[in-house]
């Protein structure tokens, strides 16, 4: 699937949610549930730095396309984590420079994404396109 | 009987609802919020007599240098400061500590001793860490107990004939300890060693008398005293803000200047560089006002009952820890719930409308001590009601069954 089409899937399973709650409980269940990244990487090298939450991001390039693996220490912050990775992983690093981020704003998660949340996420996702471009230069 | 009801209505922001719930805003600790009164004080400035102050002869600037002054006045008349000259107004308690910083740099030498306290908030040590940079000087730093109080005993062993200056804050931040200024200040100056004491935490709580106490200098922000932002004073004995020298240069601290020799201007214009917040110094004197109206001893009695009862609510919480536990303290609960994120807890308390601070609140030091990310700080102000806190409650026991 495309970038544009995972965030349409999303988009369409949070619809199905009728308030905050439901939202928010299906996001840390994501967090609890997925193990996100290998305890290897979960070290300083990997690590961006929010002002409360900390994320973890590792990348690596498989046939062409760049697979992500990240934790958090925050469960809704691994939560959010875990949609961006089901959107940006396993996608060649052009699609990934190219995307935008929007489908947040439409599934309710907008705040985790203002410059004033100290979370790491807005860092991380500048992380995942520093990767693609990394590994973009690296494919050309 | 402390009248919530009747206080509440001096606030309008305490009748709007966030995510479609009425605000419970519990941070105050971080910014309190604004009464009518003194929302009144900044449009009638801008609306009837806004104009630049000490210099122009026609009528709007004599009007707002002496409604300026008359500010200045409330201000050491509060504090009881023996002379009005010794309120210098700031941008903010930072700004005050860094203007004292600054001045000291041409007063110590090497291996001279700050002492700083175990508890402070980042801005009280950085300034210092910078000083003793430029100056060789050395920091010594008072620890603090598992209680979140200052260890006195180890304070005494830190006083020297080098120590120079101490510092410390009059209520902590993080934990809402309140520290024992008074005997802080006694064995400091055995020792001749000047005393500044941040008062940010303290000024919504108590009226500090500065003469009572002979500090050398305190600092507060008007924003967490129903004031607006942007605006603080510095407290400073005249006999040291006679000592230290300007802090930054421009007009209005000026005496005469040639291109050969500036002389400075007195007492408090020798550290008020530039065209101040005139607007906010003003409106800082009407916050004043409106707390003395109500009353700092009804303030504190208030604010003590909601925290115990905020204290008993929550401690009824299974695996619910509270990090400052000093039986000397301030309407502040900095809390964890067992194994979950405090980022997490705040999240879903914003979501219910309830506003608290959720990270380690610009003390790591503090944090690293108990070696947690950091805390959920609920702080309370006199328009806060029980049923706040019972509504504060419910929202940790919600997110406490969503995220464990």
């Amino acid at each position: 699937m495309t970038i544009q089409e995972i965030q349409n899937e999303i988009i369409d399973e949070f619809s199905m949610f009728d308030d905050w709650e439901e939202r928010y409980q299906y996001m840390i269940d994501l967090g609890k549930t997925l193990p996100l990244i290998d305890a290897q990487y979960k070290t300083e090298d990997y690590i961006i730095k929010g002002c409360q939450s900390k994320v973890w991001v590792h990348a690596d390039l498989e046939n062409d396309k760049v697979v992500f693996t990240a934790d958090s220490d925050a469960i809704i912050t691994k939560g959010i984590i875990a949609i961006l990775i089901r959107v940006f992983s396993n996608q060649h690093p052009k699609d990934i420079i190219e995307a935008n981020t929007d489908f947040i704003d439409e599934i309710g998660l907008k705040e985790h994404l203002s410059p004033t949340r100290a979370n790491g996420l807005v860092s991380m996702i500048k992380q995942l396109k520093m990767y693609a471009v990394a590994y973009q230069t690296q494919l050309s | 009987m402390f009248d919530t009801i009747k206080i509440r209505k001096d606030f309008p922001i305490l009748s709007r609802e966030v995510n479609g719930e009425p605000l419970v805003y519990l941070d105050n600790a971080a910014t309190s919020q604004t009464p009518r009164q003194v929302i009144d004080c900044i449009v009638d400035y801008y609306s009837n007599y806004n104009a630049n102050i000490h210099r122009g002869v026609h009528t709007l600037s004599q009007e707002a240098t002496d409604k300026y002054e008359a500010a200045r006045q409330t201000i050491q008349k509060h504090f009881n400061a023996q002379k009005a000259h010794e309120i210098i107004f700031t941008s903010g308690t930072t700004h005050g500590i860094n203007l004292v910083a600054n001045g000291f740099s041409s007063l110590l030498k090497k291996r001279d001793e700050i002492i700083v306290s175990a508890l402070e908030h980042h801005s009280n040590i950085v300034p210092w860490q910078m000083l003793c940079e430029h100056t060789g000087a050395v920091l010594k730093v008072i620890p603090m107990n598992q209680d979140g109080e200052l260890v006195m005993s180890e304070f005494d062993k830190l006083l020297s004939q080098n120590t120079k200056l101490v510092f410390v804050n009059h209520i902590s931040n993080a934990l809402g300890t309140i520290n024992p200024i008074e005997v802080i200040i006694e064995k400091a100056h055995q020792v001749d060693a000047a005393v500044l004491v941040d008062g940010a935490q303290a000024c919504p709580h108590i009226k500090p008398d500065v003469q009572a106490l002979d500090v050398d200098f305190y600092v507060a922000s008007a924003h967490k005293m129903c004031g607006p932002t942007g605006v603080g004073i510095l407290y400073g004995k005249e006999k040291w803000l006679n000592l230290l020298p300007p802090y930054q240069g421009g007009g209005e601290m000026i005496a005469e200047v040639t291109f050969e020799k500036t002389t400075y201007a007195d007492l408090p214009h020798k550290f008020e560089a530039g065209t101040p917040n005139i607007c906010g110094g003003i409106a800082f004197g009407a916050a004043i006002d409106y707390m003395n109206t109500i009353g700092f001893d009804a303030i504190a009695n208030y604010e003590h009952e909601l925290l115990e009862y905020a204290t008993e609510k929550l401690l009824a919480i299974d695996g619910l820890k509270i990090y400052g536990t000093s039986k000397h303290k301030t309407s502040v609960i900095s809390f964890n719930l067992e194994g979950i994120h405090p980022y997490d807890v705040g999240t879903i308390l914003d979501k219910m409308g309830i506003a608290v601070r959720t990270g380690h609140h610009c003390a790591q030091p503090i944090m690293d001590y108990f070696k947690i990310p950091g805390t959920v700080r609920a702080s309370f102000a006199f328009y806060n009601t029980k049923n706040e806190i019972d509504k504060l409650a419910e929202g940790v026991k919600k997110a406490k069954m969503m995220l464990s």
